[in-house]
């Protein structure tokens, strides 16, 4: 076979001075099988190379970071010896051309990541973006995405206990599928990737090999999508959660046994990335021969072999000793386990086909010399995205109500959670709809809770206070429980960062997540990057999701968010100054998205956060829910629905009905008690009780029974019929 | 009384089983490859996706070898319990009557649902009162009941759903043997065990089993 040339490399994906890089590092131009790995590890979706600069700036350290950034998930204490690891990744382009794999080996994935640091997932959150419900193509992705979702979470017992879903013309082409896994562990028992031990074996164990998922990161995460994508179909991987399941209990098993030195999954870019990664890790070389991998077809080149992203599989290093018992455990499992290597002292990746070298690679050129960019970033001068459609007229404020509970960013998402096992596990204190972040029992009275946030929209409007937004919403829903955030991961999702546009959007994001998760004091433990993506008709909104893991002491009084009693008070805690730009109702409205937000008293919202917290978790109040989209209307239908009863609302004074009851902005909560836990807190608008809501605030008067509520908060199961 | 739970390739429930049993008695953990059913007093077949639901739900399941002994048990009149995927692969070993099939809408449903409970005459439900109301999930994509002559089996209807949620003819939820010591329910009474999670109605089922073993 003749020698790759440059335009093979080009084709990769690779440029042409990487390519020169490549051939100085090697000392010579690099054979079909180098080649293959260079172009996947230094392919965006591997080195992170248009974003590492940036992510630096990001704070990582905490008091209860167990584990930062870097290795395969994050991991913080919760006390009692226990540690919780957790992590977002994204799934987005496989999804947008295969939506029920692409999404259900997102699940996959991000579980693997959990249980390689030796933790048991015991919950999946998921984050979603389509375009407008109103497309065929939009229902048939969210359909789709959502079956492949349940199919593989609930397949394997691990349940989906949370997420959010936005519909926005510009994820048409380009859905967003994040999805966020959470495992437990004894603090003591996580494991790191790092090979070790000249002579320990490298196991590589689970499913078979085949050509599945070749050039998965490189040919779909590293570049826009666009005409012809249907080809990209076999790039795409196809998930099994019934061999996952069987891996996830080996993987266990061979950990509380004792028997491994280090673990690691495999995703993107196969045994590649995972063997080349451990190598870095530990500073050692490794030694693979690619014939000894089973595979799932015949005649599979070694090349092949190296970049497969077929799912299910796992490598781990064990000594010599150690590889029996390591093999059994893989039977009683019904897991092949096969040793393919081993750790060397050469510092360089030497794969073997049937006795021959076929590839020779110093880890260091492999895993950290690919070049770091240095973004562009340009302010746009216009406009980036169209109006959005108009799709209501009135502003009549009772009306606006009904509309805004019904649209497709607000509406129940009872369609989507009934299809995921929100309970398996039995620690499921609060489910979906019931509070706003998921609680999850950990035993002897402790929880934690969970949350998964980030409203694209908003930060299209404003790059940086749309990401400082984000992170005190998640914050703010963990609050509504009780819980204090332990740690942050993230998934950036934004367009080209070769653009100066995009570039801006990133960086001023970046900024945003970490001056709000100073400001906090939650560490960011992990993460993940999505770029490129964008469709025909331009790039998405830049989407930073951010997810949080958050501690409550007492699991008896996690919050909820439905008013509770007859004759408690009603009131609005927080620095809310509502503003209708930027808002569910401006959207509806077809309102132009305004350039920058209003500003955010960061500190203020701070103490808002706290102040509602110390008040659920003192049992002071009986409900707790932010102002979020759709303003303070909605927030109360909100609690009215969750709690099965009515409210009266008056707030006298000269304001304006629009902005007041549809304006949203960051820090605002509504909770319900006794009127003095609750006037203590904020202002009293009102009171529970009763068959409707009933608000009478600028001149509006609006009353609605919780039936005609409930009709119009259940609008999205036409999405799925 | 002591309970074993079967571990089939698959199966997602057995922590929450094991759990459930430790409540009302003992609870050990039953490996599918094993033949002996290490003198356990009653059987749970849990729920899950064993072989992952591959060929047909609980098809695989039933040719496990633990499931021979299971069946002897059964003849015997050893109390065997069957949830969810257990319901399905009782209903494939022909030890209750009747079939799973996909729900009406074709979908994974996870909902809390009420159940009633139509007969007390059996070990597990003797703590009920018939026509009593018990809240206890639902999480499955084949739970639609469906037997070719339902009057016949009439008696055995252990539990219905209070409302239609799956397509299940006559609302059936949980059907019996006719000797009425193996039972199978579609509804997931392990994972109702405590008020901090939803509800501890799924207590009953497992409390009645072992008074069993008491009287005995």
């Amino acid at each position: 076979m003749s020698a790759p040339s440059l335009s093979d490399a080009l084709a990769l994906g690779l440029t042409a001075d990487e390519y020169a890089l490549v051939c100085d590092k090697l000392g010579r131009a690099p054979n079909q099988v180098e080649l293959a790995m260079f172009s996947l590890m230094w392919s965006e979706h591997c080195a992170y190379k248009h974003s590492k600069k940036l992510l630096g700036s990001l704070p990582t350290e905490g008091p209860r970071v167990v584990m930062g950034p870097g290795e395969n998930a994050g991991a913080v204490d919760v006390g009692g010896g226990m540690a919780v690891a957790f992590k977002v990744e994204s799934h987005n382009h496989p999804s947008a051309v295969e939506p029920f794999q692409g999404a259900a080996t997102g699940v996959g994935g991000i579980l693997r990541d959990v249980f390689a640091v030796g933790a048991r997932p015991i919950a999946v959150l998921d984050s979603l973006r389509f375009g407008n419900p109103s497309s065929e193509r939009s229902r048939y992705l969210l359909d789709r995405a959502v079956a492949g979702i349940g199919h593989y979470g609930n397949s394997i017992g691990v349940a989906t206990v949370g997420g959010e879903v936005y519909f926005e013309e510009p994820y048409e082409t380009n859905c967003l599928i994040n999805a966020m896994c959470v495992g437990l562990v004894d603090r003591d028992r996580l494991i790191r990737s790092a090979a070790a031990g000249v002579g320990n074996r490298l196991v590589l164990f689970g499913a078979l090999t085949g050509r599945d998922g070749i050039g998965g990161a490189s040919v779909l995460a590293s570049a826009e999508l666009g005409e012809g994508d249907e080809a990209k179909r076999p790039s795409v991987q196809i998930g099994d959660p019934f061999a996952e399941k069987k891996l996830l209990e080996c993987s266990l098993e061979l950990l509380d046994r004792g028997l491994l030195v280090s673990l690691q999954d495999l995703g993107a870019a196969g045994l590649t990335s995972s063997s080349s990664e451990m190598a870095s890790k530990g500073g050692v070389g490794l030694e693979i021969h690619t014939d000894r991998v089973p595979l799932r077809e015949e005649g599979m080149e070694p090349f092949e072999i190296m970049v497969s992203e077929s799912q299910e599989r796992m490598l781990c290093v064990c000594t010599a000793e150690r590889v029996e018992d390591v093999l059994a455990v893989c039977a009683r499992w019904e897991v092949g386990g096969t040793v393919i290597g081993e750790v060397t002292d050469t510092g360089h990746m030497r794969m073997y086909h049937r006795g021959e070298l076929v590839g020779d690679i110093p880890v260091p050129a492999l895993v950290d010399d690919c070049p770091l960019y240095d973004l562009a970033p340009q302010p746009p001068h216009s406009a980036l995205y169209p109006r959005p459609e108009r799709v209501l007229e009135t502003e009549e404020p009772d009306e606006v109500l009904l509309a805004l509970l019904g649209s497709p960013n607000i509406a129940s998402r009872r369609p989507l959670f009934e299809q995921y096992d929100w309970l398996v596990g039995s620690r499921t204190t609060r489910r979906p709809e019931e509070a706003d972040a998921a609680v999850l029992h950990l035993g002897g009275g402790r929880a934690i809770a969970v949350s998964i946030d980030g409203n694209g929209r908003r930060v299209a409007c404003d790059p940086y206070l749309g990401a400082v937004e984000a992170v005190l919403e998640c914050a703010a829903n963990l609050a509504c429980v009780g819980a204090e955030p332990l740690g942050l991961t993230n998934c950036l999702n934004f367009g080209n960062p070769e653009k100066p546009h995009i570039a801006w959007q990133l960086s001023e994001a970046v900024r945003g997540l970490g001056d709000a998760c100073r400001a906090l004091g939650v560490p960011v433990v992990g993460g993940n990057v999505s770029l490129y993506n964008e469709g025909a008709e331009g790039p998405i909104y830049p989407t930073p999701v951010v997810g949080m893991v958050g501690e409550l002491p007492d699991v008896e009084r996690a919050g909820r968010m439905g008013f509770a009693r007859e004759g408690d008070a009603v009131a609005i805690v927080g620095p809310f100054n509502p503003d209708l730009h930027g808002s569910e109702l401006a959207k509806l409205g077809g309102g132009e998205l305004p350039r920058g937000l209003p500003e955010v008293d960061v500190e203020a919202v701070r103490e808002a956060i706290a102040a509602v917290r110390d008040a659920v978790r003192e049992g002071r109040v009986a409900s707790a829910h932010d102002i979020a989209e759709g303003g303070l209307a909605v927030a109360l239908a909100e609690g009215c629905l969750a709690g099965g009863i009515g409210a009266t609302i008056e707030i006298a004074g000269d304001v304006k009905a629009l902005p007041l009851l549809y304006g949203e902005a960051p820090g605002g909560f509504v909770v319900s008690g006794p009127r003095d836990e609750v006037a203590a807190l904020g202002t009293v608008i009102g009171e529970v009780g009763g068959p409707e809501l009933h608000i009478s605030a600028g001149g509006a008067d609006l009353a609605y029974s919780l039936q005609t509520l409930r009709e119009a908060h259940s609008a999205l199961a036409a999405a799925f019929a | 009384m002591r309970f074993g739970v079967v571990r089939f390739p698959g199966s997602c429930d057995v922590e929450d089983a094991l759990h459930a049993c430790s409540l009302a008695g003992e609870a050990v953990e039953l490996w599918h490859a094993d033949r002996g059913l290490h003198g356990v007093d009653a059987v749970v077949l849990p729920g899950g996706f064993s072989y992952g639901d591959y060929l047909r739900v609980g098809a695989i399941a039933r040719f496990a070898p633990v499931m021979e002994s299971v069946f002897e048990f059964a003849r015997d009149g050893g109390l065997v319990l069957g949830i969810c995927n257990g319901f399905q692969i009782l209903c494939e070993a022909g030890l209750l009557p009747g079939a799973l099939l996909p729900n009406t809408e074709l979908r994974f449903i996870c909902r809390q649902v009420d159940l009633e409970v139509v007969t007390a005459d059996t070990p597990f439900t003797r703590e009920a009162t018939v026509g009593r109301r018990l809240s206890i999930p639902i999480k499955h994509t084949t739970g639609r009941y469906y037997a070719p002559d339902l009057d016949a089996i009439a008696d055995q209807v252990v539990l219905r759903y209070t409302e239609d949620h799956n397509g299940s003819s006559r609302h059936i939820a949980g059907v019996c043997n006719e000797a009425r010591n193996v039972f199978g329910l579609m509804p997931h009474p392990e994972h109702a065990v405590d008020p901090l999670t939803g509800s501890d109605d799924g207590l009953l089922i497992f409390r009645s089993m072992s008074l069993v073993g008491a009287v005995a």
